[in-house]
C-alpha cells in the first residue's frame, strides 16, 4: 500500500541538508509552507539557495529563515514588501546573494525542470538589464531571451487536501507556485489542511497528481495571517 | 480663458476604463492601474487577471467578508466573480506570455517615444531590485497601456525620447493615459489624441521631453 502520509516532521524532513536548493511555494503570506520552513531552521541547515516568489515579512518563515543565517543565495522576482526589514538589512550588509527573475520566467523555469526541458526561448526581459549575459535568438520576427530550468533538490508546498498517493487541491490564491515547484524538485514534501481518504478528492479536479509529491504531513493551521 | 485643471488619479483612471470594451481580458498593475476596475461598470463585462492566479476577479469585499486565501498581486484582499477561475503560476504567465491578454495597464517611471518602458527599477537608492511581473506582462500583452502622471513630483518629463532609467521592455507602450493628455505612440513618436480642457499644445509640450505631435 502506497501511503506518502508521514507522522512527524522528523520523517517529513529527513535527508534535507545543508547546501540544498529549496523551492518555496507561497505568493505573499498566502500558500507559503511555514510549519516546513520553521522545521528548517530547527534542524540547522545552512547555505542554502531559496527559490520563492517573496523575500518574507516580519520575522516569520522565510524571512525568518534568512534573519537566522540560513541562506546564502535567494532567487526571486519581489524581494520587497511593505515589512521585509530582514531580507533588506540582510542585502545592504552583502550577507546574501540575489538572483532577480521576472517572475513568470521563474515560474516556467521550474515548468521546464519539471517536464524534462532543459532551456527554452522567451520574449520577457529581451533588451534589459536581466538578459544581460544571456543568449538571445531571433524566433518569428521576434527576439527571444534563452533561460534554463531551474531545479530543486527539495520542494516544500502548502496544500489544502490531499490524499495518501500525494494527490493535491489548493485553496484559492493559495495555489501560486505551490503546483509547479512539486514538480520541479527531486524530493516534494507537503504540508496540508486536510488530509482525505483515496477516492475522495475528484479525479477531475486534482491539481496536482500524486507523482509528483513524495511525502505529506498533515498541518491544519488556519488561515494564513497578514 | 479657461483654467488648466489636471485630471485627478481617479478621473485619469476613468478616462482609462471608457477605452475598454467588454469582453477584454486585462490585467492591472499596482497603484494607478488598480483604480480602472473601479470604473468599469459591472455589466460591461471585462474580464480581470491577476498574475498569482486568479481569472475573473472582482472588487476588495466589504468589511467583515474577506477571504484571507484570495488575494491579487498587490497582496490585496480581492473577490472572485461568478465564472471566475484558478491557475497556478505557470500558466498564470503561459495567459500573459501567450498573448492572451487583450490588455496590460501598468504605472511607469519613464516612456520613451519608440514604446520603451521603465517601470521597475531606478538607479538611485540602495535596495534590492525588484520586478515581479512587469516585464512579463509588458512583454507578453496583446497591448500595453500606461498611465501615470504626466511630470515627475518635481515637474521633469517622464515622456521622453529615450528612457534613463533601466528598461521594463522595448517598444512594448502603445498608449498612454496622463493627467494632462491621451497620447498614442506612434512610429512618428507621441501623437496626442486628448488633453484636459484649457491645456495648450505649447504648454503641454513644455511638459514633455520629447516632440509631440498633434492630430
Amino acid at each position: 500500500m502506497i501511503d506518502k502520509i508521514v507522522p512527524d516532521m522528523n520523517a517529513a524532513m529527513a535527508g534535507v541538508v545543508s547546501g540544498s536548493t529549496i523551492l518555496v511555494g507561497g505568493f505573499g503570506s498566502v500558500g507559503q509552507p511555514n510549519a516546513l520552513i520553521e522545521a528548517l531552521i530547527e534542524r540547522d541547515v545552512r547555505d542554502l539557495t531559496i527559490v520563492a516568489n517573496n523575500s518574507g515579512g516580519g520575522v516569520v518563515g522565510l524571512a525568518h529563515l534568512m534573519q537566522r543565517g540560513c541562506v546564502r543565495r535567494l532567487i526571486c522576482s519581489f524581494p520587497r514588501s511593505s515589512n521585509s526589514t530582514v531580507f533588506e538589512e540582510l542585502y545592504r550588509a552583502g550577507k546574501i546573494e540575489l538572483e532577480i527573475v521576472p517572475q513568470g520566467t521563474m515560474a516556467e523555469r521550474m515548468r521546464a525542470a519539471g517536464a524534462g526541458v532543459g532551456a527554452f526561448y522567451t520574449p520577457t526581459s529581451y533588451g534589459t538589464k536581466l538578459a544581460e549575459g544571456k543568449e538571445t535568438r531571433e524566433i518569428g520576427g521576434r527576439m527571444h531571451v534563452l533561460e534554463y530550468a531551474l531545479h530543486g533538490d527539495v520542494a516544500l508546498v502548502e496544500a489544502w487536501r490531499a490524499d495518501r498517493w500525494g494527490n493535491l487541491v489548493f485553496n484559492k490564491s493559495g495555489r501560486n507556485f505551490n503546483p509547479v515547484m512539486a514538480m520541479a524538485a527531486r524530493t516534494t514534501i507537503v504540508q496540508t489542511q486536510h488530509v482525505v481518504e483515496l477516492g475522495a478528492l475528484d479525479p477531475e479536479a486534482i491539481v496536482t497528481p500524486g507523482i509528483f509529491v513524495d511525502r505529506v504531513l498533515h498541518v491544519p493551521y488556519g488561515d494564513p495571517v497578514g | 480663458m479657461i483654467e488648466t485643471k489636471p485630471w485627478s488619479r481617479d478621473a485619469m483612471a476613468a478616462r482609462l476604463a471608457h477605452d475598454v470594451p467588454e469582453g477584454w481580458y486585462v490585467n492591472l498593475g499596482i497603484g494607478i492601474p488598480t483604480m480602472v476596475a473601479d470604473h468599469v461598470p459591472v455589466e460591461r463585462e471585462v474580464i480581470f487577471h491577476s498574475e498569482n492566479g486568479v481569472l475573473g476577479m472582482g472588487p476588495a469585499p466589504p468589511p467583515g467578508a474577506v477571504d484571507p486565501w484570495l488575494i491579487n498581486a498587490g497582496k490585496k484582499h480581492v473577490t472572485l466573480r461568478a465564472g471566475g477561475s484558478y491557475c497556478h503560476h505557470a500558466d498564470s504567465f503561459g495567459m500573459i506570455r501567450g498573448g492572451h491578454l487583450d490588455l496590460c495597464v501598468l504605472g511607469a517611471f519613464e516612456v520613451a517615444e519608440n514604446g520603451d518602458i521603465a517601470n521597475w527599477a531606478t538607479s538611485e537608492n540602495d535596495t534590492a531590485p525588484a520586478v515581479g511581473g512587469a516585464m512579463d506582462l509588458a512583454a507578453g500583452a496583446k497591448r500595453l497601456w500606461v498611465i501615470m502622471e504626466h511630470t515627475t513630483k518635481d515637474g521633469r518629463p517622464k515622456l521622453v525620447e529615450r528612457c534613463g532609467y533601466p528598461l521594463t521592455a522595448l517598444a512594448a507602450v502603445t498608449r498612454i493615459y496622463t493627467n494632462f493628455a491621451v497620447l498614442d505612440v506612434t512610429a512618428g513618436g507621441f501623437a496626442v489624441i486628448e488633453m484636459v480642457p484649457g491645456m495648450t499644445r505649447e504648454a503641454l509640450q513644455e511638459r514633455t521631453a520629447a516632440r509631440l505631435a498633434f492630430a
